[in-house]
């Protein structure tokens, strides 16, 4: 029955391939204000679905793309274990495979990784409609170019993906989140300060003038850091850092609106700088969100290439100055060429992630 | 042979002493650690500047010459081996730590710079640089990108690829590019990740920003030792099964500690069939915490004595004869080959066993040294390359090894990359379109194949080549493929 619905897919991804007809891969749809506008027909993964093998000792899951992103949660953590980057959801409803394509991480990336630093195989339908399996289950592999880190972010612009296997790891046994008064100068800092130590950091945010902090770990651990670190102790803190990383915190009240959010990212130590709005500043500095005109775009954009990074128009009912920032033309070459040969039609979500590729 | 135009306009280029065409001068570059494949180069270039790399590849390229990227040439795949009539690029003289930031925990480094040198110079901010291969006081961290490498560490502290925020790389063309950068992500597809473990494939790495860790305050190690290897085997599942992710956890085999304990004396129980090591690290709190766990799941996993190290000194005497295992394998026999495939750890007691019974078989000795953790598994053929027919048997058995490996649902290299020598166990693991997409992403950065042709991805036409012989669980890994 799966082998049927990937061979469905080879035949539809064929049929557009020989139309040149553009398909719009879509999960549950909670991530499709992310990157340029979809285009084509639409292309419902959601048919494929279901984990194919979860051994918690091997510390490897592995489920087709159209998995709800809960339910593979579900199962880590009824085996104890969890996925590190903290994929964000947003809405009920997203897919495993939406989760890879946006390649989109929570609080923890900066101390535990990224969603590619996770992913360690995937099965994708290329544009020519070809089956293709690169990397695989295991921890450590480095036969052939990593083709599944390459997928991961690409926004199905280089191939759908069917499945993947993702690294996961055990729950940490204590959780703790502190909160000091601090201005944004000052929490940047502490925060920087702080991931230079030996402690067991998993999270910050600075929002409002405070900074929180979580700790995960062993909880003597945990209990130690926290004694160290002094601040108040915020007693529901997972609850605002699910809030932070689905943007339900009240912080992104205007861009659930429709206003216009900015995604900041840049070296952790960039100073606070006043770029006409309310930040919120997570990932230890490394990322910064604001809500700003569109008109915005180059200012936004130039201060933050000039701090090492870039900047993404991450969800705007209007996104005419281009999602992402732009690519320097030796990049943007290679972006074209690597599109071409995954997707020589060009009918794999085309246009989804112009500026930063294809 | 250089084309004459081709040689006076790197003599222009470089002085003197950076350009070598004498045989006595390029014969140390004939093969890296994997000396049983060797070719001596047309020429070998030792730029200093990021400006002559550029004009030497534009020049190459120009001129259609092959490349080929050289860091230490520790390399165990024969990945650096130079190319006949072509160019070995030596970037040892690339040796500066650019900058080192201790707030944003990142250095910039050239790439010739020794792998642990990041971390000396690292030291007196209180970080270190965590993956250590065992070569690293040789190893260049060029050569570490180039293949991903990994090491000890990397269990809890991640490869290459985890560590490593931007690469600065001139392109066959003579192109300055840099993928990802000073923040967490880039935009676009990820080009660093690719790069990585691209074996000098895809271009020239220049310039690299690695993210750095802080110094643990402590670190222990738990010694253990089992009566048997598949006991030990199982000992490393159940470790993990508890939620514990060693800061290293490592297996070697009696062969192995035998072979070591003759060479620096770690102290191990010679008498055990295999010992493990394993590493908890962190605050004074969790040490304390994952040592008493470590302690009681070995234990319960029938180790018959489990040692702690008291102090610093203790933890890195009982590494010590880990860190020495491959140059007293040199020492016990005239030639060894290190085997790197990575497989699930369920299936470690099943392919020791089997290593045990083809070891028999050959009559050739093993010994097994490796990331157990990982599953990364290190199997050192004992062999005699002068006594006649000894080398093809040992990479005949070497293949079955890797051959079993990818039959467990594992790869046929964890860290020492394909190079020469994988190239066949390449062609079995992947289909035809996977390896026409690395051919296709190979040209999409390099169209004319100068940039170390001949390694890491094989034509079609040699996996046909291989196929002819290769039958993998009774079916052809390439049936479309035309047979000769
Ligand atoms: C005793 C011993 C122990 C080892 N232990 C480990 C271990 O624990 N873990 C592990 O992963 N490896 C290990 N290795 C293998 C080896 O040290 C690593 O593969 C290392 O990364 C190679 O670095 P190098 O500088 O010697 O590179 P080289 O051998 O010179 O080159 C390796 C490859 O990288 C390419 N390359 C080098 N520099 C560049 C550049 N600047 N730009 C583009 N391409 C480049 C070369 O073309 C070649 O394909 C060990 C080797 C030995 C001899």
């Amino acid at each position: 029955m799966h082998e049927a619905v990937i061979q469905g897919w080879q035949a539809r991804v064929r049929e557009a391939a020989a139309a040149k007809t553009p398909l719009a891969i879509r999960g549950g749809g909670t991530k499709a204000f992310y990157g340029e506008a979809e285009q084509g027909e639409p292309f419902d993964t959601r048919a494929y679905a279901g984990i194919v093998d979860y051994e918690p000792t091997e510390l490897v899951v592995t489920a087709r793309a159209g998995t709800l992103l809960a339910d593979v949660e579900r199962t880590l953590r009824e085996a104890g274990q969890m996925l590190a980057f903290e994929p964000p959801h947003f809405a009920p409803g997203g897919t495993l495979g939406g989760t890879i394509a946006t390649g989109l991480s929570g609080p923890r990336r900066p101390y535990a990784g990224a969603v590619r630093d996770h992913v360690l195989g995937v099965k994708v339908v290329d544009g020519r409609g070809e089956l293709l399996t690169f990397g695989g289950r295991v921890m450590k592999n480095v036969a052939g170019f990593d083709v599944a880190r390459l997928m991961t972010g690409a926004l199905g612009t280089l191939g759908i993906v069917a499945e993947a296997s993702l690294k996961c790891v055990p729950q940490p046994r204590a959780q703790a989140t502190r909160v000091f008064e601090l201005s944004a100068d000052e929490g940047i800092r502490r925060a920087n300060e702080w991931g230079g130590k030996p402690l067991p950091l998993s999270a910050t945010c600075q929002c409002d003038g405070r900074l929180y902090v979580r700790l995960s770990g062993a909880a003597p651990a945990v209990e130690a850091a926290a004694a160290k670190f002094g601040g108040a102790e915020v007693p529901d803190g997972e609850a605002l850092w699910t809030a932070v990383r689905d943007h339900a915190h009240p912080f992104f009240a205007a861009a659930r609106d429709g206003a216009p959010l900015w995604r900041l990212s840049v070296r952790s130590t960039a100073p606070h700088t006043d770029l006409g709005a309310e930040q919120l500043i997570e990932w230890g500095g490394a990322l910064r969100w604001l809500v700003a005109p569109r008109a915005e775009a180059s200012k936004l954009r130039a201060w933050a290439a000039a701090h090492g990074g870039h900047a993404t128009l991450f969800a705007a009912r209007d996104r005419s100055p281009g999602v992402f920032h732009p690519l320097p033309p030796a990049l943007a070459g290679l972006h074209a060429r690597l599109k071409a040969e995954f997707d020589p039609h060009g009918i794999l979500n085309p246009g989804r992630m112009a500026a930063g590729g294809a | 042979m250089l084309p004459a135009t081709v040689h006076a306009q790197l003599a222009a280029l470089l002085p003197r002493e950076a350009l070598l065409t004498a045989t006595e001068d390029t014969r140390p570059y004939e093969c890296d650690g994997l000396t049983l494949f060797r070719e001596t180069p047309a020429a070998v270039v030792l730029p200093d500047t990021e400006q002559q790399v550029v004009a030497i590849l534009k020049l190459c390229h120009a001129a259609r010459v092959p490349v080929v990227a050289r860091g230490a040439g520790t390399g165990l795949s024969g990945g650096a081996m130079p190319h006949r009539d072509g160019v070995v690029l030596s970037l040892a003289k690339f040796r500066r730590i650019v900058a080192i930031d201790p707030l944003a925990r990142t250095a910039v480094v050239q790439p010739g710079v020794r792998n642990l040198a990041i971390s000396e110079a690292a030291a007196a901010h209180g970080l270190y640089y965590a993956p250590d291969p065992s070569s690293q006081i040789a190893c260049t961290i060029g050569g570490n990108v180039a293949e991903n490498a990994g090491g000890v560490h990397c269990l809890k502290y991640g490869l290459t690829v985890h560590n490593v925020r931007r690469v600065r790389a001139v392109t066959i063309d003579g192109e300055i590019v840099e993928f990802g950068g000073d923040a967490l992500d880039a935009p676009g597809y990820d080009l660093l990740a690719l790069i990585t473990g691209s074996e000098g494939l895809l271009a020239v790495i220049t310039e690299i920003t690695v993210k750095l860790t802080p110094t643990p305050q402590l670190a222990q190690v738990a010694l253990a030792a089992f009566p048997t290897v598949e006991s030990a085997g199982a000992a490393v599942g159940a470790v993990i099964a508890e939620g514990i992710i060693p800061g290293g956890l490592e297996m070697m085999d009696q062969a192995a500690t035998r072979a070591v304990e003759q060479f620096v004396h770690a102290d191990y129980p010679l008498d055990a069939a295999a010992i493990l090591l394993v590493e908890a690290d962190g605050t004074p709190e969790e040490v304390a915490a994952e040592m008493a766990e470590v302690r009681r799941v070995l234990a319960a996993s029938g180790a018959t004595e489990i040692r702690v190290s008291r102090d610093e000194a203790q933890r890195l005497l009982f590494w010590s004869g880990r860190k020495a295992a491959f140059p007293a394998a040199g020492r016990i026999s005239p030639d060894y080959y290190c085997i790197d495939g990575t497989i699930p750890r369920k299936a470690l007691p099943r392919v020791l066993r089997q290593i045990e019974a083809w070891s028999a078989e050959y009559g050739l000795r093993v010994a097994n040294v490796f990331h157990a953790g990982d599953g990364n598994l290190h199997p050192l053929i004992l062999f005699d390359a002068n006594r006649p027919g000894e080398a093809d048997k040992t990479i005949a058995f070497g293949d079955r090894i890797l051959e079993l490996c990818i039959e467990v649902g594992g790869t046929v290299t964890g860290e020492h990359g394909v190079g020469v020598e994988k190239l066949r166990g390449t062609c079995a693991q992947f289909g035809t379109a996977e390896i026409e997409r690395f051919l296709g992403v190979k040209k999409a950065f390099d169209p004319h194949g100068l940039l170390n042709p001949g390694k890491a991805v094989p034509t079609l036409a040699r996996c046909a080549e291989f196929g002819r012989m290769h039958v993998h669980r009774g079916e052809l890994a390439h049936p479309e493929l035309p047979r000769f």
